[in-house]
């Protein structure tokens, strides 16, 4: 039977319940001084990666949690490892955000490297909502893709997803190797406890530098800018039903 | 110095020429000559689905011709069809049931295929399901950059779309030889259906074989508008405390204004509604000439998706709710009377 060792790529992001403002020069958000966590789709993977050790349908060997950014971005891999991640792999780049296409080429030679058979990725990041990173690393591997995954089962090296798609659900099955996304039904992420996160501190984090992975990560998109969006002024409120429907007839909305 | 020099004199020919003779003109329409499109066109079942024209909408905003692409089993009828709708030059079709579920492992290398052999500078798709399973993967294969959601063209190479759910807009320039879009539907309205005549052609099938199986669907069945493409949304969240309550009024509600149903992630979480009913950032994107919402606080994860609606009506019982910041009508009180009044007073109109 097949031995999954599996690779969690995680984000460090600004924090889902922080509103984000525009930076002065409009050219990017700012990011200073603003609270930072796991991108949530991300804790879902490492939750989802714990789970089917947990389940033992099939053998896991590893959990790699893998995360590129600057250096803040190793609170997100201890978090990742206190959740249950084996190891942790951070390669470090202070410069600004790689874009999916140049994370999914490191990906896939971390895969390559690391041996790996099995990708979660969240299905998208909250801060630039793209939602491409792994689609893009399982075109690059040509391995089978199962994205916005509500449900996996692993049964040797057979996987069935359930995933969410528009108006309901579909299910797709393929062998290993392969690359999932998660989605929002797919889990309730567990909080790390104390002594797991004790215990995190002395899992094993590799580091490397940006240069080192011999990638060509360079950027394809260029901002132009950055903007907040038209603001929508609140019309006021009426006093009861009539006033609202008069209020809506008034706006031709009914 | 020589350098300088050389530099300013060129400037100086540049600009004499430039208001000499207005060069802009001509080069735009060389350019749109260059500049052609391929939307990828959704089926299913042997149907256009008309959700996917947003990416001839956005095609026909770029300029330069628009070569619509389908594939499936009755690929051929689909674009016969698809022929119809204005603004389509061509549409290239591959009849082959294997790919009338949209798998990315063989979609992409299909799209792949006929990019290459239409030498198109841009691929359109919807920010659909199918569009946001394949078009990454397509990227990926012909090492571009993808930019996603697009919810406004500047120009052949710069594209506006909301990032950080929807509390910022970047406007993005793509320096890559071909531009891989996806698009926001409610940006972009679907052309007329009547009235075009495009031309129909074979494409090329690489007839790549899938790893994958497609096993089972399982969609929701209604009668109602679709969500994403309806004119009228009634919402519900939270405040609606259970499936049974979030049925007895929502439902109802939504008949009297041949709305479409949508629910906050908190609705949805707590199962009152289906997961392909959740409204916001994660959900679905809504843009409906009213949005109407019930027992929903207003999260910037859902005002991400409806944020964009002509008129967005609010009830909730909490006067401070964030909902009322953004909702052009607003009433305080307990939906549990307000909602049922007002079903009843729309329906005695």
């Amino acid at each position: 039977m097949t031995s999954l060792r599996i690779l969690v790529p995680v984000k460090r992001v600004i924090d889902y319940a922080v509103k984000p403002r525009v930076n002065k020069t409009n050219t990017a958000i700012e990011t200073t001084g603003v609270k930072h966590s796991m991108n949530p789709f991300d804790e879902l993977s490492i939750e989802e990666a714990v789970r089917i050790r947990e389940k033992k349908t099939a053998p896991v060997e590893d959990i790699l949690a893998f995360s590129a950014g600057p250096a803040k971005s190793q609170d997100v891999l201890r978090t990742a490892m206190a959740m249950g991640a084996d190891r942790g792999m951070h390669v470090i780049n202070e410069k600004e955000d790689l874009e999916p296409l140049g994370v999914a080429k490191l990906l896939k030679k971390v895969v390559e490297d690391e041996n790996r058979n099995l990708v979660i990725l969240g299905k998208q990041s909250i801060d630039d909502d793209s939602a491409q990173t792994g689609q893009m690393l399982a075109g690059l591997l040509n391995w089978p893709q199962a994205i916005q995954a509500a449900k996996v089962e692993i049964n040797g090296d057979v996987v069935t997803v359930t995933k969410e798609v528009d108006g309901g659900v579909e299910t797709v099955k393929a062998k290993l190797p392969m690359v999932i996304t998660t989605d929002l039904r797919l889990n309730e992420p567990r909080y790390a406890s104390l002594p797991n996160i004790m215990k995190a501190k002395k899992k094993p984090l590799i580091q490397k530098k940006l240069e080192e992975m011999g990638i060509d990560v360079s950027k394809r998109l260029k901002t132009v800018k950055v903007q907040e969006p038209p603001p929508r002024k609140g019309g006021g409120k009426v006093e009861d039903v009539d006033g609202m429907i008069s209020k809506l007839k008034e706006l031709g909305a009914i | 110095m020589f350098a300088t020099t050389r530099h300013s004199v060129l400037r100086q020919a540049r600009t004499a020429l430039r208001t000499s003779q207005p060069v802009s003109a001509p080069r735009l329409s060389a350019l749109a000559r260059l500049l052609s499109s391929l939307a990828v066109l959704e089926q299913k079942d042997g149907k256009l689905n008309l959700s996917s024209l947003s990416a001839v909408a956005a095609a026909q905003k770029l300029g330069g011709s628009v070569i619509g692409f389908v594939a499936g089993g009755s690929a051929k009828a689909v674009a016969e069809e698809a022929a119809k709708v204005q603004g389509l030059e061509k549409v290239v079709f591959v009849e082959n049931a294997a790919y009338d579920k949209g798998l990315p492992e063989t979609f992409a290398p299909l799209l792949v295929e006929n990019i290459k052999k239409e030498g198109v500078s841009h691929v359109l798709a919807s920010h659909s399901a199918f569009g946001k399973n394949v078009l990454p993967r397509v990227a990926a294969l012909l090492d571009v950059a993808q930019v996603s959601d697009i919810t406004g063209i500047e120009s052949e190479d710069t594209f506006v779309r909301p990032i950080y759910a929807g509390n910022a807009i970047l406007t993005v320039q793509s320096t890559d030889p071909t531009k891989v879009l996806t698009v926001r539907g409610t940006a972009f309205p679907a052309p007329a259906q009547e009235g075009g005549s495009a031309s129909v052609a074979e494409g090329v099938d690489p007839k790549v074989s899938s790893p994958t199986e497609w096993i089972s669907e399982n969609l929701t069945k209604s009668d109602r508008p679709d969500l994403g493409t309806a004119s009228r949304v009634v919402s519900g969240g939270r405040g609606l405390k259970s499936k049974e309550e979030f049925d007895r009024l929502m439902t109802p509600l939504a008949d009297a204004l041949g709305a479409a149903i949508g629910a906050s992630r908190a609705a949805v979480d707590s199962g009152f509604a289906d997961n392909s009913l959740q409204v916001g950032q994660t959900g679905k994107n809504v843009a409906p000439q009213l949005y109407l919402c019930a027992g929903i606080s207003g999260a910037i994860q859902h005002l991400a998706g409806m944020k964009d609606s002509k008129v967005i009506a609010a009830i909730n019982k909490d006067p401070d709710a964030p909902i009322f910041q953004v909702a052009d009508v607003g009433l305080v009180g307990d939906l549990f009377e307000k909602v049922p009044e007002l079903t009843e007073k729309l329906k005695a109109r």
